[in-house]
């Protein structure tokens, strides 16, 4: 009872003291997040008082299996449900800024509403809210699978799941509101900031603290991974976003650094969160779910290691390549260059390993849908980590730099790699989680796959045109040294491809949508009727021994 | 010479030679005598039949 109240009495004060910074506010943004804390606060409140089993009655809503195992994993079950959802929300607002570059009357006039608010909330929802959710439930997921242990402090497991959920929230309205520190993919302000890393530090924490209890001596490699995602993006977050609030009751805030050398810091930051967030974390969920989906184990464990180890070593050298033909020093530009060059290495190294272990079951390609999504994942990731090496290189980035090639590579990237690995762990974790016979459906599953990766193909292709034609048009001098083309005549060029890109988009979320239906009806329970993806073909008459037929 | 150019300087030369050492010592580690069972074991050990991992 005594907790209770102490519990009870802590939300009530943080409740307050939002209220007051709230009342107090500098400005409008602040004051808006300050009543969305209160808000989150005073729930939690509620949450806390009623002393319902709010646990049991969500289970009910969820469809929790009764039979729970020795793992704990309720966290990563809201863990999907929170992917699938914020997924569907970043890619329909990369949609909607995919037509307005195409249309810009669909900036509707409003501030709210332009791309240079939008564009920031897609990248954030997708990257962290769909991307960084898939993470979090999966990394809870595999730690405890591959260290035989349940997941240490439970209630901070909680807590980092519904505090990162916070912080989208914050993040995202923030955005539209026009608060922001102006830095790609760490827009947040400072007190976002702060609060992402009391979710991050419990987050390492669990992690750390599932590890140290395992009963399993050896470390998987997939854990490895998942712990250098988790420290470095601590690391780059904390040095990245070294600000001085103008207030302390205000959202504005100033950055530690100034001129080039934010601007390698925020490049160091940026191509990191990449290589860190976007790279290691899901090599993590690869070098798990590649091997127990087709149920052979990982072609070469060495082969991981040294990828391990060349991914950690390179990759934080690789900033300054964002940075060509800047006020960077000309050396540390070309370094950027050379250690982006050789992480073209331990990048096939690693999507060698992932296909191979695919050797002597290729025809799982033929017959498991969620086979060919984890191939076409790795596929991506091939081709993304070579043509980020080769954009990397000084004489191709003066013509591809600032063009939507650029946009291009970091979507076939993102929607090849990271998207299609993602919806892969999904398939394979809702029946499991859920504790289902199977999918409802495969032969959705195949649909998804085929519109993501027709959409992902008509992205990535308008997008090389669109960039290469850009970057050409940019520099043609006419023979009297004049500029041939004005901007405006280059954006008029770039309408048709607008279109295709978008085209691609409507695909992908699409297949995102029979996605989110399908884990629904897994959830559900529901099975659905339907003609298997295969069928063993077989010929009695033909199956018999052949008969000795004596010599004329 | 001022912070910046001690710092450089050390940068590209003992750290560069400590990190290239460090580097090869931990890409050499899984080739030691006797690593192939164990790599083995820690590759297969997802498979694990007597633990109902899901």
């Amino acid at each position: 009872m005594e907790t209770l109240v102490m519990r009870a009495g802590g939300w009530l004060v943080v409740a307050l003291l939002a209220f007051f910074a709230l009342a107090y506010s500098a400005d409008a943004g602040f004051a808006v997040h300050m009543g969305i804390v209160m808000l989150a606060a005073l729930i939690t409140l509620v949450v806390t008082l009623r002393g319902a089993d709010y646990g049991a009655i969500a289970r009910g809503v969820l469809r929790v299996p009764a039979d729970q195992s020795k793992y704990d994993d309720d966290p990563i079950r809201w863990g999907v449900i929170a992917t699938v959802f914020w997924g569907l929300a970043g890619f329909l607002a990369g949609l909607y800024i995919a037509l307005q570059l195409a249309f810009p009357a669909l900036n509707l006039g409003l501030e709210w509403t332009t791309f240079g608010r939008l564009r920031p909330l897609h990248t954030s929802a997708v990257i962290f809210a769909f991307g960084g959710n898939a993470l979090i439930a999966t990394s809870f997921y595999i730690v405890q699978r591959t260290c035989r242990a349940r997941l240490a402090f439970p209630a901070l497991a909680r807590f980092v799941f519904w505090g990162y959920q916070l912080f989208i929230v914050l993040a995202a309205t923030g955005y539209l509101l026009g608060i922001t520190e102006a830095k790609e993919y760490a827009e947040p302000e400072w007190y976002v900031d702060l609060w992402l890393t009391v979710v991050w530090v419990s987050y390492l924490a669990v992690f750390v603290g599932t590890i140290v209890k395992r009963s399993e001596p050896h470390i998987y490699v997939a854990n490895w991974f998942f712990l250098s995602f988790i420290i470095t993006v601590a690391m780059l977050h904390l040095v990245n976003n070294l600000s001085l609030p103008v207030s302390f009751l205000g959202a504005k805030s100033y950055a530690a650094f100034s001129g080039v050398q934010d601007a390698l810091t925020q490049w160091w930051y940026g191509h990191n969160a990449v290589g860190f967030f976007l790279t290691a974390g899901f090599l993590a969920m690869m070098y798990y779910f590649v091997p127990k989906q087709a149920e052979r184990p990982v072609y070469s464990y060495r082969l991981s290691i040294i990828h391990f180890w060349s991914l950690i070593f390179l990759y934080i050298w690789a900033g300054p390549h964002h940075l060509h033909y800047t006020a960077l020093p000309d050396w540390a530009q070309t370094l950027g260059m050379v250690f982006s060059v050789m992480l073209w290495m331990p990048s096939w190294g690693g999507m060698i390993n992932g296909l191979m272990t695919l050797n002597g079951a290729w025809d799982k390609i033929r017959t498991d849908p969620i086979i060919r999504m984890m191939v076409m994942a790795l596929a991506f990731y091939g081709m993304s980590t070579f043509e980020g090496p080769m954009m990397s290189i000084k004489s191709v980035n003066s013509l591809s730099h600032y063009t939507d090639w650029t946009i291009g590579h970091v979507h076939s990237g993102a929607l090849g790699w990271n998207g299609m690995i993602t919806f892969a762990a999904l398939y394979y974790l809702t029946p499991r989680l859920w504790n289902r016979q199977r999918l409802y459906s495969l032969r959705m599953v195949n649909w998804h796959f085929w519109l993501a990766t027709v959409g992902i193909v008509l992205y990535a292709a308008s997008m090389w045109v669109a960039g290469i034609m850009q970057g050409l048009m940019w520099r043609e001098y006419g023979s009297d040294g004049y500029l041939v083309y004005s901007f405006a005549e280059v954006v008029a060029a770039m309408f048709p491809m607008y279109v295709i890109r978008a085209a691609g988009g409507v695909l992908y979320l699409g297949g995102a949508l029979i996605m989110a239906y399908n884990i629904a009806m897994t959830i559900a329970g529901n099975l659905r009727t339907e003609k298997p993806m295969t069928e063993t073909p077989y010929n009695e008459a033909a199956d018999r021994p052949l008969v000795p037929v004596a010599a004329e | 010479m001022n912070d910046y150019d001690t710092l450089r300087h050390f940068a590209d030369s003992w750290g560069l030679v400590f990190m290239t050492i460090v580097f090869v010592v931990l890409v050499a580690w899984p080739f030691l005598p006797g690593s192939r069972e164990r790599n083995n074991a820690a590759a297969t050990m997802i498979f694990d039949e007597e633990h109902d991992d899901g």
